[in-house]
């Protein structure tokens, strides 16, 4: 299959590790991988701080870019991205009374999947052949969780992993408090989450916390770093694409 | 008489009202955060909520379908609205109701006012309600020398301590019982002066206290869960029984109720009475139901006021987007399930709305007045985590609402002189995010970043905006290559 990388411009720009994977995994999974090298950003960050007509020509840019280039599926390492290209880019075009990029937006989106729906979904795989020798909790994102649904697609992939040693998160469905510039508007109320979380995770003994979402894993990875608690954070694609070589490397 | 409610006072921004509060919310939170003993009082009576509500709900075949069946009444109902509320009248009327209408707050109160001026009294009993709230009708008549008694145990201790509501079901939830004890023992008057905080010992305080004056009040005020329209029929929902003392020992009855409040068919209550008491407080039933429809002569009281309250409602209709905040029916299931309220509590949002559907209510009524006014920073109390959109009985997709009321935050101040810093940022960005080598420059810029990171690569101070997030937690130091450069460098 011909998969198009919607890298992420927090992904591009801050965890390149995380798109490298996503590309490694499905280049191992025997299908091809295109980067539209145009790409920038879904447009989520405006829309979710409100601004909604400067979120207009991220979005415009983000559909022109992905129309002109040749693939079969789209698929990014982010529930939250793909949640803004599914419920939030038409809505955005709509808004400026654009129907046209709105009706464009909305069959891109169609063929854009996170990364967990497109391997089991689409793919129909769930042992990617990974290796994978640590004690790993998985966060669920609210956006994959609620926004998409993945359900337990991720934990699915996760069983199928070798060496690993999985252990379940208590309050997982909970906020870790990221929320995009919630993190900065509401700061206090954000860091009083995000401990909460920090304690959950801390707690469950595992030395990596996983999640299908870098910036949900920036956030509670800078709470786990700063408490020194030891515990790193990993995205879901990187232990995936995880293997026995590459943990021998 | 006629549905025309005409257009209702708008608050303006700097004035306190049950419905806005003084600080802007991460101010008012931060202050909340601080209080150890509220956050483990919230902490506690929420996830005990949740969980209930989430056995209860989970049992439910249908539950998915009652929750459809709820949102498709209620759109049903804010789409004929002026048809139902006449139908409604005129039944209430044809049974010996007396229906009165009131614009906003300020006209309520002085209905209500006068009516129990009528009476000659200077008490009355009350039964919980959220409109009475709003308005801010105990307040209104102390000022004129009545005595309002709150006879919910929840809203006693609130009104005892002299405190403000925090949450739309348990209005005291931010009260442990030893703080409930001393505030027994100091204002109830005829509190066992050997009182503890066990909680039987502080119910039969509040019963006998409160029974003595359900049997010498002469009006009741309540407000009300539901309104029949097909039969002019009031229903209330609780689980103490105070509220069926209220509506059937006194002679005189005076509901206030929001216009939404409406159903269009007595069988529609076959939807909401499954889909309310599992929301709200995680019971299977309630324990009382009290239906009445006007007066039934020689039964229950003989004078029965019914005020029909705008307040902001029909502006929130005239909004395509908005008017689905008026489908709440004011379980707070949303609250319950909010991870910012379960941390900053009610008070922090200003109103007596808090949480999820407050932060979408609260501006839809009173309005949002640009930057500077505390309801513009409702609608970003939330990470839009979701949850409340899961929960709601009647599906109101609360996350939605907020992001476009933000957007309509951000588009009341547009025009200002000085744009603020969160303006120009967004304008910045937009810039640079549609335009893959203004992204491509920054990116190189962001490398910079490197050179403030520590030797493990974490960066744990920036300067201000950055501090917000650099206080709690570190940032990763940016990397020495982006995932472009490693593309064009492995697939070019």
């Amino acid at each position: 299959m011909r998969i198009a990388l919607i890298a992420t411009c927090l992904g591009d720009a801050l965890f390149p590790e995380v798109a490298k994977a996503t590309t490694l995994l499905l280049e191992r999974l025997g299908h091809q991988v295109v980067f539209p090298p145009d790409q920038v950003c879904c447009g989520q960050m405006h829309v979710n701080t409100g601004y909604l007509k400067e979120a207009v020509p991220v979005v415009r840019h983000h559909v022109e870019v992905f129309e002109a280039a040749s693939f079969d599926v789209a698929v990014a390492p982010s529930g939250s991205c793909v949640g803004s290209v599914r419920h939030q880019q038409a809505m955005v075009a709509r808004r400026v009374g654009d129907t046209a990029l709105a009706d464009r937006a909305t069959s891109l989106a169609a063929r854009t999947y996170e990364l967990s729906e497109l391997l089991v979904d689409v793919l129909e795989v769930t042992d990617v052949g990974a290796y994978y020798p640590h004690r790993v909790t998985y966060h669920p994102t609210c956006h994959s969780l609620r926004m998409l649904r993945v359900g337990d697609k991720p934990l699915q992939l996760l069983r199928q992993v070798q060496g690993i040693d999985l252990v379940e998160l208590p309050g997982a469905d909970q906020c870790c408090g990221f929320g995009g510039t919630f993190s900065i508007k509401n700061a206090d109320t954000s860091a009083a989450m995000l401990a909460d979380k920090v304690r959950d995770v801390v707690g469950t003994g595992a030395d990596r916390c996983t999640a299908g979402d870098a910036s949900c894993l920036m956030n509670i990875g800078g709470g786990l770093s700063r408490n020194d608690t030891g515990v790193r954070t990993i995205h879901l694609a990187q232990i995936l694409a995880s293997t026995r070589e590459s943990v021998a490397a | 008489m006629t549905t025309f409610l005409g257009i209702p006072k708008r608050h303006a921004p700097e004035e306190e009202s049950p419905l806005r509060g003084t600080l802007p919310f991460p101010r008012a939170a931060r202050r909340a955060l601080a209080n150890d003993q509220l956050r483990r009082n919230l902490a506690h009576a929420t996830s005990v909520i949740r969980t209930k509500r989430a056995q209860v709900v989970d049992e439910m075949p249908d539950w998915e379908a009652l929750r459809d069946a709820g949102s498709a009444i209620k759109t049903q109902v804010m789409a004929n609205l002026p048809e139902l509320l006449e139908q409604f009248e005129a039944n209430v009327t044809a049974h010996g109701g007396v229906v009165h209408w009131a614009t906003d707050a300020e006209q309520a109160n002085r209905i209500v006012t006068d009516l129990v001026r009528a009476q000659g009294v200077d008490e009355v009993i009350k039964v919980k309600s959220m409109a009475t709230q709003e308005i801010g009708l105990n307040e209104y008549l102390e000022d004129n020398g009545i005595a309002a008694v709150e006879t919910d145990l929840a809203e006693l201790i609130v009104q005892l301590g002299h405190d403000k509501p925090s949450h739309i079901l348990v209005p005291a939830i931010h009260r442990n019982r030893t703080e409930v004890r001393d505030i027994f023992l100091a204002e109830m008057g005829d509190a066992p002066p050997d009182l503890t905080d066990e909680p039987r010992r502080l119910a039969m305080a509040a019963r006998d206290h409160l029974r003595r004056k359900f049997l010498r009040t002469r009006v009741a005020i309540s407000g009300t869960n539901f309104g029949i329209a097909q039969t002019g029929t009031i229903g209330v929902v609780e689980s103490e029984g105070n509220g069926r003392m209220c509506v059937t020992l006194p002679e005189t009855l005076i509901t206030v109720m929001g216009i939404e409040k409406i159903l269009p068919t007595f069988t529609d209550l076959e939807v909401f009475l499954q889909l309310l008491p599992r929301s709200s407080t995680g019971e299977r039933m309630n324990p009382y139901t009290s239906l009445w429809t006007g007066v039934t002569p020689g039964d229950g009281p003989q004078n029965f006021h019914l005020v029909l309250l705008d307040n902001g409602r029909t502006n929130a209709l005239a909004d395509q987007i908005g008017r689905a905040a008026l489908h709440c029916i004011r379980c707070s299931a949303c609250l319950n399930v909010c991870p910012v309220y379960e941390r900053t509590g009610g008070h922090a949002y200003g109103s007596v709305y808090p949480g999820p559907i407050g932060a979408v209510l609260t501006p839809q009524l009173t309005g949002m007045h640009g930057h500077h006014d505390v309801n513009s920073t409702l609608p970003y109390a939330s990470s839009l985590c979701g949850a409340c959109f899961d929960a709601c009985p009647v599906k109101i997709d609360i996350p939605t609402l907020l992001v476009e009321l933000r957007g309509r935050a951000v588009d009341s101040d547009r025009g200002r002189t000085i744009p603020g810093g969160w303006d120009a940022a967004m304008k910045a960005a937009a810039w640079v995010m549609s335009d893959p080598k203004r992204f491509v420059t920054v990116e190189k810029a962001l490398a910079a970043g490197r050179l403030v990171a520590g030797k493990d690569q974490k960066i744990k101070h920036l300067p201000f905006p950055g501090s917000a997030w650099t206080h709690s937690k570190d940032l990763p130091a940016p990397p020495k290559q982006t995932f472009r450069q490693w593309w064009k460098e492995t697939h070019e």
